[in-house]
């Protein structure tokens, strides 16, 4: 990094090298991205189906648990890079030399790493120039900007939870014992997308903030009539204590409008 | 390896799902996606052609399963054969279990080629005689007639699988049988259909962990009480039915470490073994997985003592064959009798066979246009990249709906048996 500030020329060359190891790392996002758009539909037809392939159903949900790990990993999760514009996952299917072979890091390095989006920790320069795969792709849009969309990425994933849980719960209340299958298979993925799922890597602010949670706070009686005897320590006094760093205080302002957000929160989570 | 020579072709309408020899070569059974089964046999050697040995034909066919329809659970419950498996024969009858994803039966192919005549009470017809009628008392004969092959249900084993049966073994002990599911496998006395043992059980207490299945299972040839079961995560269990009632718990766990440069988000897949079979010493046995074929020697369970690739040129393909799911084919794999060569199918009609001792191998294909009868096969070749010779096929070019899944191999001749989709090839070594 302290090269960038030397000479005119040799400026020049990391910033060449920088922006091509920024391309791949771009492009093995959306690869990845793409692929976890395909799983996540054909998890989604199996659903449909009439009694798939539990194999097949298996395989697939590991391949979205490996993703999910990754993207957890190197903290793209809540960073999901992709072509934008409504465009669906299928447009983005280019040609698949980056994901079929594994990166040039991985070779090097032991554990699989990812190229980090957010900065160049574990990059190596001379896989940049090793890894043909990734020189050889192209595709049609420009690349994104790296860090320029990352609310309307993190909507449009976090619609789709829901949008999944929904389905998933619907199913789980009918559920019989010889029900099991492929159904509770896509329950344990699309457990998996919880975000305080209890793996390493998970977001420790988020942890944080839920580890305090009293369980009864989340009994419907409690919150469907918003009152509670004692001051429980939930969420919201949380926050409160964080901005203001006071005591657990109640609010019963905003009691109401977060019990609401703690109730879609919790179906999102899938308690 | 020899040169084989097309010798039979048969159409089906149905897409055939499993092709087995009997003990002795001289039958051939395949079932298909309609629930039938269709038994060919061989002729005896014709004096008149030396260099054929007896041509297959179609000996008997009948309807093993039907569509059912599970109630409670709103499913409907396919009649594709999934596995057929020979007994040992015992007596004049042949016997023969078949299953679909939840039932298997034990099926008995008798001949008939004599009918009793000369009843006293009944006419030629069956139309029963006025008694005042008979003068005189005969006893009846046995007449030849013309051959007729019948087949009966003799068992049915049912309601014992929650999930989708992958396979049956026969044990050498010719009493018991397993039946294996994506979770479970169970043993089952010929004889008794209304009660099984649970041998082995990987269903976790909460579905929500599951992350592998049983992909196939086998009893060992000699030994009564081994038998391997391979799973979707690449590993294959040896178990000891003496060790305990419940064989969770394996003797020998067989899995090659991963190759880290080869790592990547489908790694997982193409290990999943598909297929795994005993050699037919005991000595060893064969695995399957997407893009390989491997021998294990029992004896070591690091590794495999050899690796085939089958069409290695797949492994940078494997994103659009993950989107056309054909990364999902399950492959079958077969020994030749004296365990010397093995052979596994392809796409594009292709199949290959690996000879062990001589390390070689070649892909042929199984189509109308390159096998007439008596013409000698010529092996194909795939251009990987680069310029493409003359009568090489491109990959680009392979065609990804024509896939041999199942193959088998005389247990003693070199006469083989290959399914595409809609047909049976048998091909003849040429003596």
């Amino acid at each position: 990094m302290a090269n960038m500030y030397s000479k005119g020329t040799k400026r020049k060359f990391f910033d060449s090298v920088d922006a091509a190891m920024d391309n791949k790392a771009v492009l093995y996002s959306r690869q990845r991205q793409s692929l976890l758009d395909m799983s996540l539909i054909k998890l989604q037809l199996c659903h449909m189906l009439v009694e798939p392939n539990m194999c097949r159903s298996v395989l697939i949900a590991n391949t979205v648990r490996h993703i999910q790990e990754e993207m957890t990993h190197d903290g793209s999760w809540q960073l999901v890079t992709e072509a934008f514009g409504g465009s669906g996952p299928s447009d983005h299917l280019v040609a698949t030399e980056v994901l079929c072979r594994s990166s040039a890091l991985e070779q090097q390095g032991g554990g699989p790493k990812l190229y980090s989006v957010m900065g160049y920790d574990g990059c190596r320069e001379e896989e940049v120039v090793t890894d043909e795969a990734l020189c050889s792709v192209t595709f049609s849009d420009g690349a994104p900007a790296l860090l320029g969309t990352i609310d309307h990425c993190w909507d449009r994933a976090e619609l789709r939870m829901v949008a999944v849980e929904d389905r998933v719960i619907k199913d789980s209340g009918s559920e019989v014992e010889s029900g099991e299958g492929a159904k509770t298979v896509m329950g344990q993925v699309f457990g998996t997308f919880e975000i305080k799922n209890g793996a390493p890597g998970s977001d420790p602010a988020l942890e944080e903030l839920f580890s305090a949670v009293d369980a009864s706070y989340y009994d419907l009686d409690t919150m469907l009539t918003s009152i509670q005897s004692t001051p429980k320590m939930g969420p919201y006094n949380l926050l409160d204590s964080m901005a203001s760093s006071h005591g657990p205080t109640s609010n019963s302002s905003c009691r109401t409008d977060l019990s609401e957000l703690d109730h879609i929160m919790e179906i999102i989570v899938g308690s | 390896v020899r040169h084989e020579k097309g010798c039979k072709t048969q159409d089906s309408a149905d897409i055939i799902s499993t092709v087995e020899f009997n003990h002795s070569g001289e039958l051939l059974a395949t079932g298909d996606k309609g629930g039938r089964v269709v038994i060919f046999q061989q002729e005896l050697e014709s004096k008149n052609q030396p260099q054929c040995r007896g041509e297959y034909n179609v000996y008997s066919t009948f309807q093993s399963h039907e569509p059912e329809f599970d109630y409670l659970k709103s499913l409907e419950i396919e009649e594709k054969i999934n596995k057929i498996r020979w007994l040992p024969q015992k007596n004049a009858a042949q016997f023969l279990l078949s299953t679909n994803d939840k039932t298997i039966k034990l099926w008995k192919i008798s001949e008939r080629d004599k009918r009793p005549e000369g009843y006293n009470l009944k006419e030629e017809d069956g139309r029963y005689r006025d008694p005042t009628t008979v003068t005189t008392l005969r006893v009846p004969v046995f007449q030849p007639m013309d051959l007729m092959v019948e087949a009966s249900p003799r068992r049915v084993f049912a309601n014992a699988h929650t999930y989708h049966i992958n396979s049956i073994s026969v044990n050498s002990d010719c009493e018991t049988y397993l039946s294996a599911d994506d979770l479970r496998i169970n043993l089952w006395n010929l004889e008794i259909t209304d009660r099984s043992f649970n041998i082995v059980d990987i269903k976790p207490v909460n579905m929500e962990e599951l992350t592998e299945v049983i992909t196939a299972a086998e009893f060992h040839p000699n030994q009564c009480n081994t038998f391997v079961y391979s799973s979707s995560k690449g590993t294959i269990r040896l178990c000891d039915m003496r060790a305990s009632a419940l064989c969770d718990q394996h003797s020998k766990l067989f899995e090659e470490p991963e190759d880290p440069s080869n790592r990547s988000f489908f790694s997982e897949i193409i290990s999943s073994i598909s297929d795994v079979k005993f050699s037919h010493s005991g000595r060893y046995m064969m695995t399957r997985d997407y893009l390989s074929v491997k021998i294990w020697d029992l004896n070591m369970e690091s590794r495999p003592v050899e690796t085939y690739q089958v069409h290695e040129y797949l492994r940078s393909k494997l994103c659009s064959l993950y989107e056309n799911d054909c990364i999902f084919d399950k492959f079958e794999c077969c020994w030749n009798g004296n365990d010397s060569v093995v052979m596994t199918g392809s796409y594009n009609n292709f199949f290959r066979m690996f000879d062990r001792g001589y390390r070689q191998d070649v892909t042929l294909e199984a189509s109308r246009e390159s096998s007439k009868p008596r013409s000698v096969l010529k092996p194909r070749k795939v251009c990987t990249g680069g310029k493409r010779k003359k009568d090489e096929i491109s990959v680009d070019s392979l065609d990804f709906n024509k896939k041999i899944l199942h193959t088998a191999w005389h247990p003693q001749d070199n006469i083989i048996a290959v399914a595409t989709t809609n047909n049976l090839y048998i091909f003849q070594d040429k003596l």
